[in-house]
């Protein structure tokens, strides 16, 4: 339809009789956020004008927070089935089959818009709201991650920023008795004026059905529990779907308040509910509270339901049904009870202080009716508000964005010349020699690369007495997969899950679809060195607006990437979400788009924990041996390259160049060895090579372990740069006592053999007690450091610039 | 013989310590919610850790005034014994079943991490298990465990010998490096690391077995 006839069907339709309303439409539409299309969309659905409640409640759900009206043709294609999963994208939280009786529900959920205004606030309710989403099913949660971004640490908003989000973080998940195991930190200055903040939850099924959200049996009670309805958070949803500009700090009433002490009680008293067998279906209020619940449950059921706002547990008096409706006051929830059931329901949540209250019916007819004060407030079918809700369609580029072109041109013969003393970097007219040694201090200080114990540290990362491996100290969080009720004994578990958030954002810039690729063999391979099976993921796609067409391609490209290699990895996706409109308005008018960030976050299964794997080395005299690419990797091979890599960006301030091909069937193989490797119990550490290329690596091994490791790489030809710090190629760190070494190459070669003998491994060094890490070359020493050095350089990177405090790296 | 732990809305640790008692060591609990007064039949009261009653106001304010308290300082009174860890240590002094105040940490953040302890009193049974002098390692997380009293009190707690455990190196800024302390008679006793949290050798040491074990001593 062409802007003309639109307007000319938009103005007729408002000026024809029956459709004449009571209020401003224009400025109504505009408030929020609906287009002429939608409202005469939804004229033909409702056959006659919606009153301004009604309105708001389109603009809720027909928000990309709400429907992806953005992203839904792209989400389509992700592969979504497996033998393990047994509920996928649609519900509150996606579920696996752990096996053995185990079920796990996981999601992940951004809270990127509201932590930009109010970080403190903005991060908690984040992990608030992704824990409902996990005890809705009836799993009760066992541990949190997430994955932030930030603008570079030299400006002091940014520290603020972090500050805040960091403390709302540990408020919340300190509070509420789940352990917060893992998680990632980047900084570019895309982010500056919009942070990331995605939050991800697991949670273990405790009841034997799986609770679902559509709404059954007419006649049933709707029961509301949990804290009041007030003003908090209205529309927060249309404002979660829109650029960030000086006068979203006007918004703040759209930012949530979080009570982490009512959602412990909710978690309990939900629990201890869905157990009992009386709770037919049940939906949180996230999102568009009240409207968003309301109409999810009937959709889903197929069926009705009235909603009584005069029984809504209220906050302040006076509140209009359009507030009712709308706001997003916190650790609320919905449910479906059987009737004559409750009065013992109710008596759970009163017990431990909580609001509850039968507000309504499950109607027969397919509608979401709302009376307030003996009148009829809102009166919709529920499909017409959640089904088939509208797309926005956008082209897609043939072709990769010119800019692109431009960046994929770079390669590694535009360095300048490397020997044994160093590089020459050009600086101010000056040409200085800048040492291997030095090269490698600075890329562990570089805060995306260094320690985020200042970060992991404020997070409660052992309550509930599960957590295996503690942040920082493995590619990935275990957790033992032991129920908290019911006795059992110490021996009889032995299982547990492993998780992480990953996504290399400047591969994602640099090419969203390799980007995202690299996020998924990432996370597989973080798992894999823990020695867990990766078997789902949910994902957070974290982009700038859909509606420029580079915007648009970039979601496009990312969504494809996460498709194939979820494909060849076999781990599908489980649901996730979709934030958009990731931007910042600059004072000069210009807009500043985030890096395409499509942030991954995978469980895997682990079925003997005591064969887990750290990233430290163990024992001194223990062999070093690299899987994947081997050393003389040459440039011709597109993937392992300098090209995007952390070195280009912190010693030559360049973000440019294609990142790495990233090559999935090779992933494949590297991971499945390595597994078998750690499974049989010959490997005593195991770490990936990701940003900083294998010397970041290694040095990373040494910081964890105390122990120093002498590396020789003779025979090689490469820019030195390209051997110490070039990234890609599937590669993985192991450790190997030597008397195991020779049983350990037998398995390689039978392995090998098998797999028509693409597999390659190096050894490249030994770990010594010397208290230093060195690499050489013929007989020359690149690399000569002290491990109290790196571990300097390592650990004082985030502190330092946050208070010029040092803290202890013991 | 059997341990009473009690759970107030907002604890969360409750469990983390029938898991050690139970799981790891084979010591019967039962669960006391707030409400309840009848402590018969138990031989110790765990006071556990967590965020009683979301301790919006100052941690353990609130929870002092819970009925089952009062049946605990008449259990103290009678010669029982109760710990409390964390929130639990937090709460007796908030009830003066032990002396002091803890605060704000130093740098105003939460802390989560191991520490390194001096047993510096193995005077009482709680810590008799382990020589004195002796260094052990917990963990700790919390952002309301400085230590703090009058110098009247110090020195009282000094003469005494109810100074427990100090940290080796002081994470939050406690004074005299403080991390726990006991009554004067012995039977109460208080600390801001989790004994709980290394009783389980899948998930790290074991140095708060002995703590948990003289529960029932």
């Amino acid at each position: 339809m062409s802007s003309k006839t639109l307007n000319d069907e938009f103005n007729s339709l408002c000026n024809s009789k029956e459709y004449k309303v009571d209020y401003d439409l224009l400025n109504a539409l505009s408030h929020e956020g609906l287009r002429k299309k939608d409202y005469i969309e939804i004229c033909r659905r409702l056959k006659r004008p919606p009153n301004r409640t009604e309105l708001g409640m389109f603009g809720v759900m027909w928000s990309e927070h709400c429907c992806y009206r953005n992203s839904k043709p792209l989400l389509q294609s992700f592969p979504t089935k497996s033998t393990r999963i047994l509920v996928g994208p649609g519900e509150n939280a996606g579920v696996v089959d752990l096996g053995f009786g185990q079920q796990l529900a996981f999601k992940i959920e951004s809270h990127n818009h509201p932590s930009a205004l109010e970080p403190f606030q903005g991060a908690a309710t984040g992990v608030g709201g992704i824990l409902r989403d996990i005890f809705t099913m009836g799993a009760r949660p066992i541990a949190l991650l997430n994955a932030l971004r930030f603008g570079p640490l030299e400006d002091k908003k940014n520290i603020n920023l972090m500050k805040g989000v960091v403390s709302g973080i540990a408020h919340y998940g300190n509070c509420v008795g789940v352990p917060t195991i893992g998680g990632e930190v980047n900084f570019d200055k895309s982010y500056s004026g919009n942070p990331l903040v995605n939050a991800m939850a697991l949670g273990l099924m405790e009841t034997k059905e799986i609770v679902c959200s559509g709404a059954s049996g007419v006649g049933y009670p709707v029961i509301y529990v949990g804290s009041t309805t007030g003003r908090d958070g209205m529309g927060g949803a249309s404002f979660a779907s829109a650029e960030l500009t000086n006068t979203s700090l006007e918004d703040r009433p759209a930012v949530q308040v979080g009570d982490p002490f009512l959602e412990k009680g909710l978690i309990e008293a939900c629990l201890e509910a869905f157990k009992s067998g009386d709770v037919i279906a049940a939906q949180d209020m996230g999102a568009a509270g009240l409207t968003c619940s309301c109409s999810e449950m009937a959709a889903k059921g197929g069926l009705g339901i009235e909603l009584n706002l005069d029984y809504v547990p209220a906050r302040e008096e006076g509140m209009s049904a359009y507030e009712f409706l709308l706001s997003e006051s916190q650790e609320r929830m919905l449910f479906v009870v059987k009737p004559g059931k409750e009065k013992v329901l109710m008596e759970r949540f009163t017990r431990r202080g909580l609001q509850v209250a039968v507000v309504g019916k499950v109607l027969k007819d397919n509608v979401v009716r709302v009376l307030h004060k003996g009148n009829i407030a809102a009166d919709l079918p529920a499909s017409a508000l959640a089904d088939d809700t509208p797309v926005n369609k956008h082209k897609l580029l043939d072709e990769p964005p010119d800019e692109y072109l431009l960046n994929w041109k770079w390669d590694e013969n535009q360095l300048p010349q490397a020997d044994y003393s160093g590089i020459r970097i050009e600086s101010n007219q000056n040409s200085d020699i800048i040492s291997w040694n030095k090269i490698l201090l600075k890329l562990l200080d570089y805060p995306s690369i260094a320690s985020k114990l200042w970060v992991y540290n404020q997070y409660d990362q052992q309550v509930q007495a599960n957590t295996v491996i503690l942040p920082g100290l493995a590619d990935a969080a275990v957790i033992r997969l032991r129920p908290q009720e019911g006795d059992k004994s110490i021996e009889s578990m032995n299982r547990g899950v492993a998780a992480v958030v990953d996504c290399p954002n400047r591969w994602a810039y640099l090419d969203p679809e390799r980007g995202a690729m690299a996020a998924v063999a990432e996370s597989a391979r973080n798992l894999t060195c823990v020695g867990a099976e990766p078997i789902a993921i949910t994902n957070n796609l974290n982009f700038a607006s859909p509606e420029t067409s580079i915007g648009y391609w970039q979601l496009a490209m990312a969504c494809k990437g996460i498709s194939k290699a979820c494909e060849v990895l076999k781990t599908p996706v489980t649901g996730g979400n979709v934030s958009l409109y990731n931007e910042t308005r600059l004072s000069n008018g210009e807009l500043l788009p985030i890096h395409p960030t499509p942030v991954i976050g995978m469980v895997g299964i682990i079925d003997n924990l005591t064969n887990t794997c750290l990233q430290g080395w163990l024992n001194k005299d223990d062999y070093i041996w690299l899987v994947g690419l081997p050393l003389d990797t040459s440039f011709k091979d597109d993937r392992l390259t300098l090209s995007a890599s952390s070195y280009l960006e912190c010693i030559h301030q360049k973000i440019t160049g294609r990142p790495p091909i990233i090559d999935l069937e090779l992933e494949k193989l590297v991971q499945s060895f390595v597994r078998k490797s750690i499974h049989d119990g010959y490997i005593n550490s195991c770490h990936d090579v990701s940003d900083g290329g294998l010397a970041v690596a290694l040095a990373e091994c040494c910081i964890f372990s105390g122990l120093g490791a002498h590396c020789e790489f003779s025979g090689s030809d490469l820019r030195l740069d390209r051997l110490l710090f070039a990234e890609g190629g599937a590669r993985i760190l192991m450790s190997i006592s030597s008397e195991k070494e020779d049983k350990w190459l037998e398995m390689f070669n039978e392995f090998n053999n098998i797999n028509s003998g693409l597999l390659n491994v190096t050894k490249i060094g030994r770990v010594n007690d010397l208290n230093t890490l060195v690499f050489s070359k013929d007989k020359n020493k690149l690399i000569d450091i002290s491990i109290a050095t790196l571990k300097d350089s390592f650990y004082n990177s985030i502190p330092r610039r946050i208070s010029n405090n040092k803290i202890s790296s013991s | 013989m059997e341990i009473g732990v009690v759970v107030f809305p907002g604890s969360n640790c409750d469990r983390d310590v029938r898991w050690a008692a139970e799981g790891c060591l084979g010591i019967k609990t039962k669960f006391l919610w707030h409400e309840t007064r009848d402590l018969s039949g138990l031989k110790a009261i765990v006071l556990p850790g967590g965020f009683s009653y979301g301790d919006y106001l100052r941690c353990g304010a609130i929870a002092r005034f819970s009925p089952v308290l009062e049946s605990v300082v008449e259990f103290v009174d009678r010669g029982g014994k109760v710990l409390g860890i964390c929130n639990g240590f937090q709460i007796l002094t908030e009830l003066g079943l032990l002396p002091g105040a803890l605060t704000r940490n130093k740098d105003l953040h939460f802390i989560c991490q191991d520490v390194a302890l001096n047993v510096t009193s193995s005077r009482t049974d709680w810590l008799s298990g382990y020589e004195s002098d002796l260094s052990i390692n917990l963990p700790i997380a919390h952002g309301e465990g400085r230590f703090q009293c009058n110098p009247e009190t110090l020195r009282q707690l000094e003469d005494e010998d109810c100074i427990a455990l100090r940290y080796l190196t002081n994470p939050n800024g406690s004074i005299n490096d403080i991390a726990g302390i006991t009554n004067k008679k012995g039977n109460v006793f208080g600390l801001m690391p989790h004994p709980e949290r290394a009783c389980d050798p899948l998930l790290g040491g074991i140095d708060g077995r002995s703590i948990i074990q003289s529960l029932i001593y």
